[in-house]
C-alpha cells in the first residue's frame, strides 16, 4: 500500500531537511535504480517484439514502386485454401480442446479428491510432452501408423489406423495435439484446482444429496471456469500455430497453408500470420481480464459488504 | 435430555411449527464398535456412543482423538473398518453420503463460491428437483431463520465468515435432515462472533428439535452448548455425560484433566478409602489405585489459599477472572498449585506473599503417580 509506505514525500513540510540520508530516502534511491532498469528492459523487449511486427505490417501493405495497398488483407477471405485450412484448424482445435479437457479434468479432480499422493506422478506425465521434440512425436506416429501386415487389413485396429488418417479430418492430428497441449491444460487446471477447496465443496455438495456427476457438473466445473477457458485458449493458440507435425504428416491446416502460400503470395501469407497473432493476443487479453475479474471478485467484497473475511461480522 | 423440554420460552426464536426445518423429528444415532485406521494410526478404536433424539451431543477431545472421523463416518465421507452406524435403528454404514439424511456444516467456509446465498441454501432442493418457486420461498425462510433475510443475493466472497457459516447452517437445514452435523463450525471465527453464533445454533437446535452432533476441541463451547458431552481420547470414549456431571464427576483421570483445570498433588493412601494430601485427609472418589504412590486431582475452585506469614506456599502470580482470581502458588517440596479465591479476598495474595493452601473437604479423584498427563 503506497499510502502506508514511509517515503520522502510523506515527511512533514515543516520538518528540517535531513543532513544525512535517512533510511527512507536511501531506500527510495535504491528503489529508483531498478525502476530505470525495468523501464530499459521493457523498452528493449518492446523493440524486440514490435519491430518485426511493424516490419511485417509494412511488408504487407507496401510494395516497392507501387505504393501502399491493403490488398493483402482484403484478399484474405478469397485466397485459395484459406477457408478450408482455417476451418480444418478450428475443427481440430475444437476436438483437441474437448479431448484434452475430457482427459485432464476427471483425472485431476480424481487425483485431488482420492489420491493426492499421485499428484506428482500425474504432473510429470502431463509435462513430458514439453521435453519430447515434435519431430520425435511425428516419427513415432508415422512408425505406428505405417505398421500393419497385410493379413491385419480387415481388423478393427487396421481400420482405425486408416480412419484416423482421413485427409478431410485427420484425427491423428487431434491425438498428437492433445499430447502437445497436455502441459498447458494441466498447468491451467492445476492452478484452478489449487485456488478452490475442491474436496470440501464436493463433500458439501454430496451432503446436499448430489451424485458425483452432478457435483462435477454443477460445483466443480463452474468453479474452474477461468481455468477451463485458459486451457481452451492456450490449446486453440497451439493448434492454430502448429506446423511441424501437420506438415510432416502431410496435412494442410492453417499454419501449413500460411507457409505453403508464402512462396506465391508472400504478402497474404504474412498478413494472415499477423491477423492470427492479433486474434490470439486478443483472446488471451480477454482471458486474462476475465481471470483478473474473477480473482478480484473472489477476494474483494462488493461495495457495502463487510470488508473482513476473517470471520468478523 | 429432550430438546423440547429445554426450549427456553420459545418467544426468542421461531417455534417448531414456524421453523422451516422443523418437519424432521430428532433421530436416535448410534455408533457401535466403530473402528477406523489410517495406516498405522488408529483414529477410532471401537467407539460405542449414542446420541438421543433431539439432543445436542458434543464430541470433545484433543487433536487426533477421532472426533472428526466419527462425524465423517456418520456423514458418509469415511467408511469404518469395523462397526456400524445406525440412525433410528437403521444401519446406514454402507449408505452413500448423498443418500444419508444428515445436514453438515463444515469447519472451513464451504459455500459454493459461484452461487449466491439463496442458491447455496437452495442447492439441495435443486438436487431434489423442488420447483423454483418453492426453492426460492424455502431459501428465503431459512435465510430469515439464521438472521440473514437481506443477504440472498450476496455471494460468499461478499460475506463475512460468520455470515457464511450462517448460510452454511441454513443450507444444512434446507433438506430437513434427521441429524445435523457440525464439524467445528465456529473455530475459524473471532471470539465475539463465535459467542453469538454459538447461542444462535443452540437456539435453532432447540427450536427445531433436531438431533445434533457437534465436534469441537473447545471445552467451553462443548460445555456451554451441549446436552451431553462425549470426551474422546485415542479413538475411544472416555466418558459421555451432561456438562455438569462431566466437570464434577469425571470418570477418568484423562477427563478430569482435559475438562477444566486440575491440580495434581502428591498424596498418601490411608485406611478407610481416604487419602492424605496437603495436610488433610480426604475421602477418595471412585476407584482406589493399588499403587503405593498416588496423586490427587483437585480443581482450583476446591482449593483455598489464604495469606499467612507462617504458610509454606508462595504466591507466584494472580490472574483476575471477574468474580474469582486464580492464584498460582509454589509449594515447598517443588511443584505448584492453582487456587481460585473470591476476587474480593485476593488483594492480600500478591506475588511473593507466603500463604497456606488447603483442599476443600470433599471426595477427590486419585490416580497412580506419573499416570496420565501433567497438570
Amino acid at each position: 500500500m503506497a499510502a502506508l509506505t514511509p517515503t520522502a514525500s510523506a515527511t512533514s513540510p515543516a520538518a528540517p531537511p535531513p543532513k544525512e540520508a535517512t533510511p527512507a530516502a536511501s531506500s527510495v534511491r535504491r528503489r529508483s535504480r531498478p525502476r530505470v532498469w525495468r523501464g530499459a528492459v521493457l523498452v528493449l523487449a518492446g523493440i524486440y517484439f514490435v519491430v518485426p511486427l511493424l516490419a511485417s505490417f509494412v511488408f504487407t501493405v507496401h510494395t516497392p514502386g507501387q505504393g501502399v495497398s491493403f490488398e493483402a488483407y482484403t484478399g484474405i477471405l478469397s485466397a485459395d485454401g484459406f477457408a478450408d485450412s482455417l476451418l480444418l484448424s478450428l475443427g481440430l482445435a475444437a476436438c483437441t480442446i474437448a479431448l484434452s479437457l475430457l482427459l485432464a479434468v476427471p483425472a485431476l479432480v480424481a487425483v485431488r479428491l482420492g489420491a493426492p499422493r499421485l499428484g506428482p506422478v500425474v504432473e510429470i506425465v502431463c509435462m513430458l510432452p514439453l521435453v519430447v521434440p515434435p519431430i520425435a512425436l511425428v516419427s513415432g506416429i508415422t512408425t505406428v501408423l505405417g505398421w500393419g501386415p497385410e493379413y491385419l487389413s480387415t481388423t478393427p485396429l487396421y481400420q482405425t489406423f486408416i480412419v484416423v488418417q482421413n485427409e478431410s479430418f485427420p484425427l491423428v492430428l487431434v491425438i498428437a495435439y492433445t499430447v502437445l497441449a497436455l502441459p498447458f491444460v494441466y498447468r491451467s487446471l492445476d492452478a484452478g484446482l489449487r485456488a478452490v477447496d475442491i474436496p470440501t465443496l464436493v463433500e458439501a455438495a454430496r451432503n446436499c444429496g448430489a451424485s458425483m456427476p452432478y457435483v462435477i457438473l454443477r460445483v466443480v466445473l463452474p468453479n474452474l471456469r477461468s481455468s477451463l477457458a485458459g486451457a481452451s485458449f492456450l490449446t486453440l493458440a497451439l493448434v492454430l500455430g502448429e506446423y511441424t507435425i501437420a506438415a510432416l504428416l502431410g496435412y494442410q491446416p492453417f499454419a501449413v497453408w500460411i507457409v505453403t502460400i508464402s512462396g506465391s503470395q508472400a504478402q497474404t501469407s504474412v498478413a494472415v500470420s499477423l491477423l492470427s497473432l492479433l486474434i490470439a493476443w486478443a483472446l488471451l487479453m480477454v482471458l486474462s481480464r476475465a481471470g483478473a475479474r474473477a480473482a478480484a471478485g473472489a477476494t474483494n467484497p462488493a461495495p457495502g459488504a463487510p470488508t473482513s473475511l476473517s470471520g468478523k461480522e | 435430555m429432550s430438546a423440547t423440554s429445554t426450549l427456553p420460552g420459545g418467544a426468542t426464536g421461531p417455534g417448531p411449527a414456524a421453523a422451516p426445518g422443523a418437519a424432521a423429528p430428532g433421530a436416535l444415532v448410534e455408533f457401535r464398535g466403530l473402528r477406523r485406521e489410517f495406516g498405522p494410526t488408529v483414529a477410532l478404536d471401537g467407539l460405542d456412543l449414542t446420541a438421543r433424539p433431539g439432543e445436542l451431543l458434543a464430541l470433545l477431545g484433543p487433536s487426533g482423538c477421532g472426533k472428526t472421523t466419527a462425524l465423517r463416518v456418520l456423514a458418509g465421507f469415511e467408511h469404518p473398518d469395523a462397526g456400524e452406524v445406525l440412525v433410528d435403528g437403521e444401519d446406514i454404514t454402507r449408505v452413500p453420503a448423498n443418500r444419508r439424511d444428515a445436514g453438515m456444516v463444515f469447519q472451513s467456509y464451504s459455500l459454493f463460491p459461484h452461487l449466491n446465498a439463496r442458491d447455496n441454501v437452495a442447492f439441495g432442493l435443486r438436487v431434489r428437483k423442488v420447483s423454483a418457486a418453492e426453492r426460492r420461498d424455502r431459501a428465503a425462510e431459512l435465510l430469515g431463520l439464521v438472521g440473514l433475510p437481506e443477504h440472498g443475493d450476496r455471494f460468499p466472497h461478499q460475506m463475512s465468515g460468520g455470515q457464511q457459516q450462517r448460510v452454511a447452517l441454513a443450507r444444512a437445514l434446507a433438506l430437513r435432515p434427521r441429524v445435523l452435523l457440525l464439524d467445528e463450525p465456529l473455530s475459524a471465527l473471532d471470539a465475539k462472533v463465535r459467542l453469538s453464533l454459538r447461542e444462535e445454533i443452540r437456539r435453532l437446535q432447540l427450536s427445531l428439535g433436531i438431533t445434533t452432533i457437534f465436534v469441537t476441541h473447545d471445552q467451553e463451547e462443548a460445555l456451554s452448548m451441549a446436552d451431553r458431552v462425549a470426551v474422546l481420547n485415542a479413538g475411544r470414549l472416555e466418558q459421555c455425560a451432561p456438562p455438569a456431571e462431566l466437570y464434577e464427576r469425571p470418570a477418568t483421570a484423562f477427563v478430569a484433566e482435559f475438562v477444566g483445570t486440575m491440580n495434581r498433588l502428591p498424596g498418601q493412601l490411608t485406611d478407610g478409602g481416604r487419602v492424605a494430601v496437603a495436610g488433610v485427609t480426604l475421602p477418595v472418589d471412585g476407584e482406589i489405585p493399588r499403587s503405593p504412590a498416588v496423586e490427587v486431582l483437585i480443581r482450583p475452585e476446591n482449593m483455598t489459599a489464604t495469606a499467612d506469614e507462617r504458610g509454606t506456599a508462595t504466591v507466584v502470580s494472580a490472574s483476575f477472572f471477574g468474580s474469582v482470581t486464580r492464584v498460582l502458588l509454589d509449594l515447598p517440596g517443588g511443584g505448584s498449585v492453582k487456587a481460585d479465591v473470591p476476587s474480593r479476598d485476593a488483594g492480600a495474595l500478591a506475588p511473593g506473599v507466603r500463604a497456606t493452601v488447603r483442599p476443600a473437604d470433599r471426595p477427590v479423584l486419585v490416580v497412580p503417580a506419573a499416570a496420565g498427563t501433567g497438570a
